[in-house]
C-alpha cells in the first residue's frame, strides 16, 4: 500500500491504495465517484476521461499513486453542488448530445480540455479532437454541434474552463429541430 | 392545494411535435447515474468468470485448488458443481417443428464450444482478486476441429460443432410465396424471365458494441432474490429467470437501471446472469459480476452473419418478375435467447418495397465454434435490405438502366397503401416518391451526378458515387398472433398504467425499459396532452420489475408504437374514468362535459368546470363519489398491435473512391425517413443519426474476425474499429409524415431506421463511383484493402473472392447467369 494525497472536486483526500490502483479505479470504489466509468480496458474508449491538474486524461491510462500531490476534477466535480451546470453540460443537453449517456461524462471532461485548448474549433478540429472518445448512440453528430454551442458561449463569457454564469436553460430551440423538408 | 393552483392558465401548447429536451439528462450529464457497476452492497462478493481458451474442446479435468487457496477468494464452482441446478440458458424462438437445439450450460460441463464459454466461476471478496485467481484455475482440454465456416459446415462430410448432433444445421426455414398464396411459383417466374441476375453477399459478424459493458448484481434477502442487470429486458429476463434456475417468478425482482446502451446485445438471458444468481442462491451472499471489454467483445452475442445467395428475374424493361433467397445464418455456438427468430424475421422483408410477383426464401440455421448470434439492431431486417438494395443495383447494372429509375419502376405507389406483398405483410402507409424526391434535393443530386461525370471524363484517381436505398422496414413489434404463427414464445403487447396523485401529479409505468430512447420525455409528452396537464408533472417509472410489474421491454423500435399506444389507452381510460366523477361532481351529465386542456367543462354551462388535478383530489378525498366508484381515477392498459408498421425512406450517400490506395470517403450522406407521427424531432433525429453512424460502420469499418483456431481477433476497442466523430459525416436527414393507421399514436418507430437502410446505400456509393472499372461488388467492410483489391484483383477484394461455392447444389453464385442473358459485360473490361 502507498499513501496519497491528491484534491479530487475540490476536496483533498489522504489515502492507501495498492500501486497497481488505477485513478479510474480509485475515484469509483474508494471516493464513491461513480460519475466517472469503465468502458473499456485498452484506453480506447474515453468514458474514464477527468482531468488531471486541468488537463483531460483517460483515468484508466494513469495509476492513482501518479495523482499523489495532484488536482483531478471529474464530471460530480465540473458542478459544484447546487451550482450551474457548466456550459458543455448545458449544451450536451441541449443539443440532445446524448442517448444513453454512458460515454457522456468522459465526452464532456473531453470537450473541455478541447476549448481550453482550442477555443474556437472548426467541426473538422472538433470530430479531431474527440476522437478519443467513442459514443455508440449518437453518431457524434449533435455532440459536435454541443461543442460548437458551447465554444461560442465560453468565447463570449471570455474563459475557459472558469465557471461562468448563465441563464436558465432554453425551453426549446427551434433551431435544433430536425430539418422536416415536408409533410405529405 | 398547491399543485392545482400552479397550474397554467393559459392552455397548453400540444406536447407531440415539440422538440422536448431529455428529462433524462439531468442525471446523465452530471453523472449522478445508476449504472449496475455502481452499485454496492454490504458484504458483496465478486466474480470473475475462467473463460475456455479454446474453440472446441472435450474438458477432461479442471483443478482448482490452487485458486481455491489464492488470497481473497470465497469458492470456485465450476460446471460440475452446478450442473443439477442451472438448467439450459433459453431459446425462446424455436422457428421449424424440428430446429435442433443442443442447450446451453450457463457453464460447460464436458465440452466447450466457442472461445470465452465460462468454464469455472471465481468467487472472492474483491474484483481483483477474483481476476487474479482466474489465472490459477488448470482445465485441461482435448482439443477438437473448430467448425468455423458456415458453408463448410454444411457441407458433406464437415466436422461437427457438437458431435451429439446429426449434422450442423439448426433448421431449415421456408416461406414460398406460391404455397402460401401470396404469389405466383418462383421457380416457374425463373424459367420465363427473360434475365436473371445472382449475387453471393456476406454480411459480415458484427458486434453490438454497447459502451457500457455487461453487469449484474445480486442480492438474496431469504428466499428472494433482486437481481440489477444492464439489462434491455427485465421483465423477459425475469420469466426466463425462474424458468431455467428454478427460483419462483414471484421471489425474483429484476432492475434494469440506468442501461448504457443495447442494440440488441442486452435482449438476452446471458450465462453470466444465471451465474450469478446461481452463485447467490448457494452462497446465501451479494454478488456483482461486471465484464471487461475485451470479456464483453468475445463472449456478448454477436449480430448478423449470413451468406446471402440471391436471385433476381427480371424482363428486359426491367419489370421484377421473381426473387430467390437462400440464406445461411450462423447460429454460432448455441442458440440465445432468439437467435434463430433473427434471420427468420428478415424472411418477411428481403422483397423489400418492390412488387415482386414470386417470392421464395430458404434459411438454414448453422452451428459453428463461435459466440452465438442474436438480435443487433434492426434484426434481420438490416440483412434483407442489403440484399435486395444491392441486388437491384446489379439488376439495373445488367439491364443498362439508371438505378433510381428501376426501383421507380417496380415500388409500391403513393395510392396502392395499404400494399400485401408477396411475403405477405401488408405494408401501412408511406409515399417513396415523394421520400425520394425530398432526398434527391436534399443532397444535391443533379450536381452530384455532373461532378461525377467530370471525374470520370479527366481519369481523376479519385472517382465519386452514389447510392441509394429505398427502403422499408417492419417495426412496432409484433402482433402477438402473428409471432405465435412464428413459433416465437412470447407475445408483442406492452402494458401500461398510469396513476394520478392526489396533488395532481402523474405517475406513468412502462413495461417499456429504455436504454438511452428518452421515454421519460416522450411519455411525458404523451400523457401532458392526453390529460391536459403539464409536462413537468409527469413521471416515467420504468424497468424494476417491483414497479413496473408488466411489460415486454425495448427492441424492435416497438417503445413508441407499442409501449407509447399502452400509455395512451391507459390516459383515455383515466379520462373516461375522471369524467364520471365530473358529471357526479358537475351535477352534469357526462354527455353536456367536454374535455379539453385537462377541464372538464359542462357545455352551455359558463363557469362549470373542473381540472382533472381536482378530481385526483376528489377521489383522494372520497367525500363524494358517484355510487360504487373506487376511489382512483388510475388506470392499466395494454396494447397489442393488429400489424406491424413499416417506416420507410430514401437515404442516399455520395462517396469518394481513391482507386490509387482504396480508401473510401462518405462525400455526404442525405435521408428522407417516414416515421410517421413524430412525438419528439430531436429524439427522433438523434436515433436516425446513432443508426446511420452503425449502419455506415458496417459498410466501412466493423468486423468480428476469427483466426483459423476460432480466437477472435478483434477482441479490444483497438482492432474492432468502433468508428470515432473523426471518422463520420454530417448528415442532412429529413422526413415525411404518414401515419401509421396500427396505433393511436400514428408512430412507425425509428430506432432502426438509420442501421438499416445506411449500408446498402454506402456500398451501392461505393460501387456506383468504381463500376465502369469492372468492379461488380465489394464485400464489407469497404477497407482499404478490399477496395484496392476489388479494384485490381477483381471479385470482391474478400477472402473468397474467387471461392464461388454454394450451399446449395454447387451452382456458381459469382457471375451473372440466366436463362437468355448474356455473359455480363461487365467484368474485365477495364
Amino acid at each position: 500500500m502507498t499513501q496519497i494525497n491528491v484534491r479530487v472536486d475540490g476536496v483533498t483526500y489522504t489515502d492507501d491504495v495498492e500501486p497497481r490502483t488505477l485513478l479510474v479505479h480509485y475515484l469509483r470504489e474508494q471516493l464513491g465517484k461513480v460519475g466517472t466509468v469503465v468502458g473499456c480496458d485498452t484506453s480506447n474508449c474515453g468514458s474514464c476521461t477527468v482531468h488531471l491538474d486541468g488537463v483531460a486524461v483517460k483515468s484508466c491510462t494513469v495509476l492513482a499513486v501518479q495523482s499523489d500531490g495532484g488536482e483531478v476534477t471529474t464530471i460530480e466535480g465540473l458542478t459544484p453542488q447546487g451550482g450551474d451546470l457548466h456550459p458543455m453540460q448545458r449544451a450536451f443537453h441541449e443539443m440532445h448530445g446524448l442517448q444513453c449517456g454512458f460515454c457522456t461524462p468522459g465526452m464532456i471532461m473531453a470537450s473541455v480540455d478541447l476549448l481550453n485548448e482550442n477555443p474556437d474549433p472548426s467541426e473538422h478540429e472538433i470530430r479531431e479532437g474527440i476522437e478519443g472518445n467513442l459514443c455508440r448512440c449518437t453518431g457524434y453528430q449533435n455532440i459536435v454541434r454541443a461543442v460548437q454551442q458551447a465554444a461560442g458561449e465560453m468565447r463570449t463569457q471570455g474563459n475557459g474552463s472558469a465557471r461562468p454564469t448563465h441563464a436558465a436553460p432554453a425551453e426549446v430551440d427551434t433551431a435544433a429541430a430536425p430539418h422536416v423538408v415536408g409533410q405529405a | 392545494m398547491t399543485a392545482v393552483e400552479d397550474r397554467p392558465a393559459q392552455a397548453p401548447e400540444r406536447e407531440v411535435g415539440k422538440a422536448r429536451r431529455r428529462k433524462e439528462d439531468a442525471r446523465l450529464i452530471t453523472g449522478a447515474t445508476t449504472w449496475t457497476d455502481n452499485m454496492v452492497l454490504p458484504g458483496m462478493l465478486h466474480l470473475a468468470v475462467v473463460r475456455s481458451p479454446v474453440a472446441h474442446a472435450k474438458i477432461t479435468a479442471i483443478d482448482v485448488s490452487a485458486a481455491q487457496e489464492a488470497p481473497g477468494v470465497v469458492t470456485v464452482l465450476t460446471g460440475r458443481d452446478v450442473a443439477d441446478e442451472q438448467g439450459s440458458l433459453p431459446c425462446a424462438w424455436p422457428v421449424t417443428p424440428d430446429m435442433v437445439n443442443p442447450g446451453h450450460p450457463s457453464i460447460a460441463v464436458d465440452e466447450v464450444n466457442h472461445v470465452g464459454e465460462a468454464v469455472a466461476v471465481i468467487v472472492a471478496r474483491s474484483k481483483a482478486a477474483a481476476q487474479d485467481a482466474v489465472e490459477l484455475v488448470d482445465v485441461d482440454y482435448d482439443v477438437l476441429t473448430p467448425v468455423l465456416d458456415m458453408e463448410e459446415a454444411v457441407a458433406e462430410g464437415a466436422a461437427l460443432t457438437h458431435d451429439h448432433l446429426e449434422s450442423n444445421r439448426s433448421f431449415h426455414f421456408v416461406f414460398d410465396g406460391g404455397e402460401a398464396g401470396t404469389g405466383t411459383d418462383t421457380d416457374q417466374a425463373f424459367a420465363d424471365a427473360e434475365v436473371v441476375v445472382s449475387r453471393r453477399f456476406v454480411q459480415q459478424r458484427l458486434i453490438p458494441a454497447f459502451m457500457e459493458p455487461r453487469s449484474v448484481v445480486v442480492q438474496p434477502q431469504g428466499d428472494n432474490y433482486t437481481m440489477w442487470s444492464a439489462t434491455q429486458v427485465p421483465h423477459i429476463l425475469r420469466v426466463m429467470l425462474a424458468m431455467v434456475t428454478g427460483v419462483p417468478e414471484h421471489k425474483l425482482r429484476v432492475v434494469a437501471p440506468d442501461v448504457g446502451g443495447g442494440f440488441g446485445g442486452k435482449l438476452q438471458v446471458t450465462p453470466e446472469e444465471v451465474i450469478s444468481l446461481l452463485v447467490a442462491r448457494r452462497l446465501g451472499k451479494p454478488v456483482k459480476w461486471t465484464e471487461s471489454r475485451s470479456e464483453s467483445l468475445m463472449t456478448a452475442h454477436h449480430g448478423r452473419d449470413q451468406v446471402q445467395y440471391i436471385d433476381i428475374a427480371a424482363d428486359r424493361e426491367g419489370n421484377v418478375k421473381g426473387l430467390r433467397c437462400r440464406i445461411l445464418a450462423d447460429m454460432g455456438a448455441y442458440l440465445r435467447l432468439v437467435s434463430p427468430g433473427v434471420p427468420v424475421l428478415g424472411a418477411f422483408m428481403f422483397n423489400g418495397i418492390y412488387k415482386f410477383p414470386a417470392y421464395r426464401f430458404e434459411c438454414d440455421g448453422v452451428f459453428t465454434n463461435k459466440v452465438p448470434t442474436d438480435a443487433y439492431r434492426g434484426a434481420g431486417r438490416p440483412e434483407a435490405t442489403f440484399a435486395i438494395e444491392r441486388i437491384m443495383d446489379e439488376l439495373a447494372a445488367e439491364l443498362g438502366m439508371d438505378a433510381l429509375e428501376l426501383r421507380r419502376k417496380n415500388w409500391i405507389k403513393a395510392e396502392e397503401f395499404p400494399f400485401t406483398t408477396v411475403a405477405g405483410m401488408t405494408y401501412d402507409s408511406g409515399d417513396y416518391e415523394t421520400a425520394t424526391q425530398q432526398a434527391l434535393d436534399l443532397i444535391g443530386y443533379d450536381e452530384l451526378r455532373a461532378e461525377q461525370q467530370r471525374r470520370r471524363e479527366s481519369g481523376n484517381p479519385v472517382q465519386l458515387g452514389i447510392g441509394f436505398s429505398t427502403f422499408t422496414e417492419m417495426c412496432g413489434l409484433a402482433p402477438s398472433r402473428v409471432l405465435g404463427s412464428l413459433s416465437y414464445g412470447a407475445g408483442g403487447w406492452e402494458h401500461a398504467s398510469i396513476r394520478m396523485l392526489p396533488t395532481g401529479k402523474v405517475e406513468v409505468v412502462t413495461g417499456s425499459t429504455p436504454h438511452g430512447q428518452g421515454h421519460e420525455t416522450a411519455w411525458s409528452q404523451l400523457v401532458a396532452d392526453r390529460l391536459g396537464v403539464p409536462f413537468e408533472d409527469v413521471e416515467v417509472l420504468h424497468g424494476d420489475t417491483s414497479v413496473a410489474p408488466r411489460g415486454m421491454d425495448t427492441y424492435g423500435s416497438r417503445s413508441l408504437v407499442v409501449g407509447g399506444a399502452a400509455v395512451v389507452n391507459a390516459a383515455e381510460k383515466v379520462v373516461a374514468k375522471a369524467r364520471r366523477i365530473a358529471a357526479h361532481l358537475l351535477e352534469a351529465s357526462e354527455e353536456d362535459l367536454q374535455f379539453t386542456d385537462g377541464k372538464f367543462s359542462v357545455r352551455g354551462t359558463p363557469g362549470a368546470e373542473l381540472a382533472i388535478q381536482e378530481i385526483a383530489l376528489a377521489t383522494f378525498a372520497a367525500h363524494n363519489l358517484p355510487d360504487g366508484m373506487e376511489p382512483s381515477i388510475d388506470a392499466d392498459a395494454t396494447f397489442d398491435p393488429e400489424n406491424f408498421s413499416f417506416p420507410h425512406g430514401t437515404h442516399i450517400c455520395a462517396m469518394e473512391v481513391d482507386t490509387d490506395t482504396g480508401a473510401v470517403r462518405i462525400r455526404k450522406y442525405a435521408c428522407v425517413d417516414d416515421v410517421g407521427t413524430i412525438v419528439n424531432p430531436l429524439i427522433v433525429e438523434g436515433q436516425i443519426h446513432g443508426g446511420l453512424a452503425q449502419g455506415i460502420a458496417q459498410a466501412l469499418f466493423e468486423e468480428a474476425v476469427y483466426d483459423a483456431d476460432g480466437n477472435l481477433t478483434t477482441g479490444t476497442f483497438v482492432d474492432y474499429l468502433v468508428p470515432s466523430a473523426a471518422d463520420l459525416p454530417s448528415f442532412d436527414t429529413g422526413n415525411t409524415v404518414h401515419e401509421a393507421p396500427g396505433n393511436p399514436i400514428g408512430a412507425k418507430g425509428v430506432g432502426e431506421a438509420g442501421c438499416i437502410a445506411s449500408t446498402p446505400a454506402v456500398v451501392n456509393a461505393a460501387l456506383d463511383a468504381v463500376r465502369h472499372l469492372g468492379v461488380r461488388d465489394i464485400r464489407m467492410p469497404l477497407t482499404p484493402e478490399r477496395v484496392w483489391r476489388a479494384l485490381h484483383d477483381g471479385g470482391d477484394g474478400g477472402d473468397r473472392a474467387t471461392a464461388g461455392t454454394n450451399a446449395y447444389g454447387g451452382a456458381s453464385t459469382e457471375s451473372t447467369s440466366g436463362v437468355s442473358t448474356p455473359a455480363s459485360s461487365l467484368g474485365g473490361d477495364r
